[in-house]
């Protein structure tokens, strides 16, 4: 984080700042309508947590892409193809819960590949390819269930419905844990955050992600294998894509071919609002943190004073544009 | 006495508790040129900013023919009659020549886009400055030398009455620069007063009618250039004394250390041409080779398609070490010892969104890490050292790319080409705006290291330079050498006549 400040600035300039004051905005507007102390219950940040988690996940790999100055618009359907493999594969097929989460991060992490090599090699348009991709990995999840969903009923041959039970794995990750204190999820979206920063802070790949964003050709005449780098980005998106697509699985015990339809703007806007740039070359996962905390409480905030859906997504547009704004207003 | 044009009085400026500027007082009378000098990040860039109204944010007052004016934005300052060229290109690069020229105030009747008056209006500017370049082609296109000389004309073809040229000439050849002397020459007939910023000495006696200086954010004095000697100015401007600007420098050639025979270049643009065509050259170790030739004649190229910027399009065979190299590529050519400092930091050199420790250590990641995990403490420490080597100015290490003034920046960039310790110094232009006395230090770094068995290649625009620092000199001429020279052969009159393509019979 002490990077982003650079001395002989006012520290409220810094980007991580500008966020935290997006945030706080949020927060206080949360206290000040806290339905009648409701705001102010663990309870209520728990569930914020719970919901944001999955789109959280998104965009945790979202983040590396547009830090590398690409953008990801297949995530929602990569999720959707991961939660489908992975009922069926569990549910149905019966595999073991370790195989089968290795090979639904296989299958999303080669949709990631294939979109970055579609951008790195075939040098199309990270718009184009990714949204190929996802018109093409929600096909996918439709074709793998005959768009059916997937869960504990299972047909049988004779048209009737048999129940199964529900492999243990689902159980765990919808649970609580810590006293009932946290989400399972949650924890899984912090462990993506964790890895993420240190790929992206720790590692030499995170700088070359930086610098293909910040000047692609500069990057190459230094050295920087910049098609690599970019086929990495979008292979790590894809991993966080198929951890995104199990635990909404778990969440909702089934797995939905029609899952995930708009997560990619969530996530993306997530990643914006935190300050991290579209054009690329700035931003950190911190950021990110904030701004799915963001955008996450107003979600709850508007729910608990019960307002209605069709208010709610208006204050929800006029409040971003808002949070963007007022990060703008103090550069 | 008249009103000068232009008083700037008490001007101060600070970036956060950076202070940059602190009492400058400039004035700036009709058809003079006065020259504004000092040091790499001396504030220099930062004064004529204010004055073109890109900060709004200062101390003190600028009067335009006596009456106070405070400019709210670089179009109001554009609306009296001020004209900026700025130290970094500020062309949009995938705009053609022309639309650039007129953007902002394109030629319009009823909004209707009026594309031959603009176009014709076009051809005249450049004309101006014999520049004969296609007008619909898109900018990027074209060398940087030749966009410096398309943003000069765009800033003339506004006909302001006061022209600020912050180092308009980095980039360019001796006789594209006598072109724009000769225009400044008719300005000042016209009556229009030019501030020119420039750490070419022999332009400020040529063209300054006065001269002041800066150092560490204030005016050190204020002279007419004739009763100005030359040791004074430096004194001035450093706070030293400089004996020679270019230190001795014995060759001490060993082996050959890369050859290249029969090397081409395609032309991406035109098929059949090509920008480097079949050129030979070997380099030993501890000599410095410069390339001489004007804008497009593909000493730049040459250094760029050994490198590898252009991959495997080159042809020809290349050796390093004696060993064949083909597989083009920067990295490749990083991991055989190569390092290219090309001539444009804002587009190949530098990642402005980093900062200085991370540009740095761009090139020499590898040996930063441990099992793919960075390690701050190393990188730190190098790159304070090579800033220390190069007398870098900045308040600190963590400063981003965009805080730092215009020699710095190339400052930035030669220290993460020295970082990685190469054996082979490919130099394009490596002293583009840098500060006398920060190109003595990389004078004596490049004798240092051809005295460690270095092969450097240099190519520069300046004459004096490639004349003082090389072993040996070739003059490119459409792509082709036209002459090679030994140092002791070499004039500047021999390199002129063979760079504009003259074949010389003597
Ligand atoms: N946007 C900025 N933010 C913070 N500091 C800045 C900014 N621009 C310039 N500075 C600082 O102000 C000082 C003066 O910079 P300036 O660009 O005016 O130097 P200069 O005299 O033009 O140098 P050069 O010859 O290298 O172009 C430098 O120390 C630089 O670090
Ligand atoms: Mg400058």
């Amino acid at each position: 984080m002490k990077d982003l400040k650079t001395p002989g600035r006012p520290w409220t300039s810094s980007p991580s700042a500008r966020a935290l004051g997006a945030l706080v905005a949020v927060l206080l507007l949360g206290a000040l309508f806290n339905a009648e102390g409701a705001f102010f219950k663990w309870g209520t940040h728990r569930d914020m947590l719970r919901a944001v988690s999955v789109f959280g996940i998104l965009a945790c790999g979202m983040t590396g892409v547009i830090i590398s100055g690409g953008i990801d618009l297949s995530v929602g359907s990569i999720l959707a193809l991961a939660s489908v493999t992975f009922s069926l594969l569990t549910i149905h097929w019966h595999w073991a819960a370790p195989w089968a989460v290795l090979a639904c991060l296989g299958v999303g992490m080669a949709c990631g590949l294939c979109s970055g090599a579609l951008v790195a090699k075939a040098k199309m348009q990270p718009f184009i390819a990714t949204l190929a991709m996802m018109v093409f990995a929600r096909g996918l999840a439709k074709w793998v269930t005959g768009g059916e969903k997937i869960s504990q009923a299972v047909k049988q041959s004779d048209g009737t419905f048999a129940y199964v039970d529900l492999p243990p794995l689902f159980k765990w990750i919808d649970s609580r844990i810590l006293y009932d204190n946290i989400s399972v999820v949650t924890l899984v979206f912090l462990t993506c955050l964790l890895l993420c920063w240190v790929l992206l802070n720790k590692l030499r790949a995170g700088r070359y992600i930086y610098a293909v964003g910040g000047n692609e050709e500069a990057a190459r005449l230094s050295g920087v294998p910049v098609g690599l780098i970019r086929i990495v980005t979008y292979g790590v998106s894809g991993l966080c894509c198929a951890v995104a697509g199990m635990c909404q699985a778990c969440q909702e015990y089934q797995g939905d071919p029609e899952a995930g339809a708009g997560y990619e703007l969530s996530a993306i806007a997530m990643v914006v609002i935190g300050g991290t740039s579209l054009n690329g070359g700035k931003g950190s996962i911190w950021l990110t943190l904030i701004g799915v905390l963001t955008i996450g409480y107003l979600d709850k905030i508007l729910s608990i004073n019960a307002v209605g859906e069709d208010k709610r997504l208006m204050l929800t547009g006029i409040i971003v544009v808002a949070a963007v704004l007022l990060q703008k207003s103090r550069r | 006495m008249t009103t000068p044009l232009l008083q700037m009085k008490g001007i101060g400026k600070s970036f956060g508790a950076n202070r940059v500027l602190q009492d400058v007082h400039l004035d700036l009378f009709a058809g003079e040129v006065h020259i504004l000098a000092g040091e790499n990040g001396a504030g220099k860039s930062t004064l004529i900013n204010i004055l073109g109204g890109v900060h709004q944010d200062y101390e003190g007052q600028i009067l335009l023919d006596g009456t106070a004016r405070q400019f709210k934005s670089v179009l109001e300052a554009a609306r009296h009659g001020i004209a900026v060229i700025h130290q970094e290109l500020s062309l949009v690069n995938t705009l053609s020549v022309a639309d650039n020229l007129f953007l902002g105030r394109e030629v319009c009747r009823w909004s209707w886009l009026q594309r031959t008056s603009m176009l014709a209006q076009a051809r005249q500017w450049l004309a101006a400055l014999d520049l004969d370049i296609d007008v619909t082609c898109p900018v990027e296109q074209y060398p940087v030398g030749i966009r410096q000389m398309i943003e000069i004309c765009k800033a003339l073809s506004l006909q302001s009455r006061i022209m600020v040229m912050d180092e308009p000439t980095s980039a360019l050849t001796e006789p594209e620069s006598q072109r724009l002397f000769g225009l400044i020459d008719t300005l000042k007939q016209r009556g229009v007063g030019i501030i020119y910023i420039t750490h070419k000495m022999e332009e400020i006696y040529r063209i300054g009618d006065r001269i002041t200086v800066l150092r560490d954010g204030q005016a050190i004095g204020t002279a007419r250039s004739h009763l100005l000697p030359q040791d004074t100015l430096v004194t001035w401007m450093v706070g030293r004394t400089i004996q020679e600007q270019f230190p001795n420098h014995a060759p001490h050639t060993g082996e050959v250390c890369l050859q290249a025979r029969h090397f081409t270049v395609p032309d991406p643009d035109r098929r059949g041409a090509c920008v480097v065509d079949h050129v030979n050259l070997a380099v030993h170790a501890g000599e410095i080779v410069g390339v001489a030739g004007l804008q497009g004649s593909g000493n730049s190229a040459l250094l760029n398609g050994l490198f590898g910027t252009f991959g495997r399009r080159v042809q020809g065979d290349v050796q390093i070490n004696g060993r064949p190299y083909t597989a083009f590529s920067p990295g490749h050519s990083i991991a055989r010892g190569m390092a290219l400092v090309t001539n444009d930091r804002k587009t190949t050199g530098l990642i402005a969104s980093m900062n200085i420790i991370q540009n740095v250590t761009l090139a020499s990641l590898k040996a930063f890490c441990e099992g793919g995990f960075l390690q701050p403490k190393a990188e730190r420490r190098a790159a304070a050292q090579q800033s220390r080597a190069l007398n870098l100015k900045a308040s600190s290490l963590n400063e981003d790319m965009d805080c730092l003034s215009g020699g710095n920046q190339q400052k930035v960039v030669l220290a993460k080409w020295l970082e990685t310790r190469p054996r082979i110094l490919l130099l394009d232009d490596p002293c583009r705006g840098v500060d006398i006395g920060a190109k003595h230090e990389i004078y004596e770094l490049m004798t240092r290291l051809c005295t460690e068995g270095v092969a450097i290649v240099l190519v520069s625009s300046e004459m004096p330079e490639l004349l003082c620092m090389s072993d040996r000199i070739l003059v490119m001429h459409r792509g082709q050498v036209t002459l090679a020279l030994n140092r002791d052969e070499a004039t500047q009159e021999k390199i002129l006549y063979a760079a504009l393509g003259k074949r010389n019979n003597a």
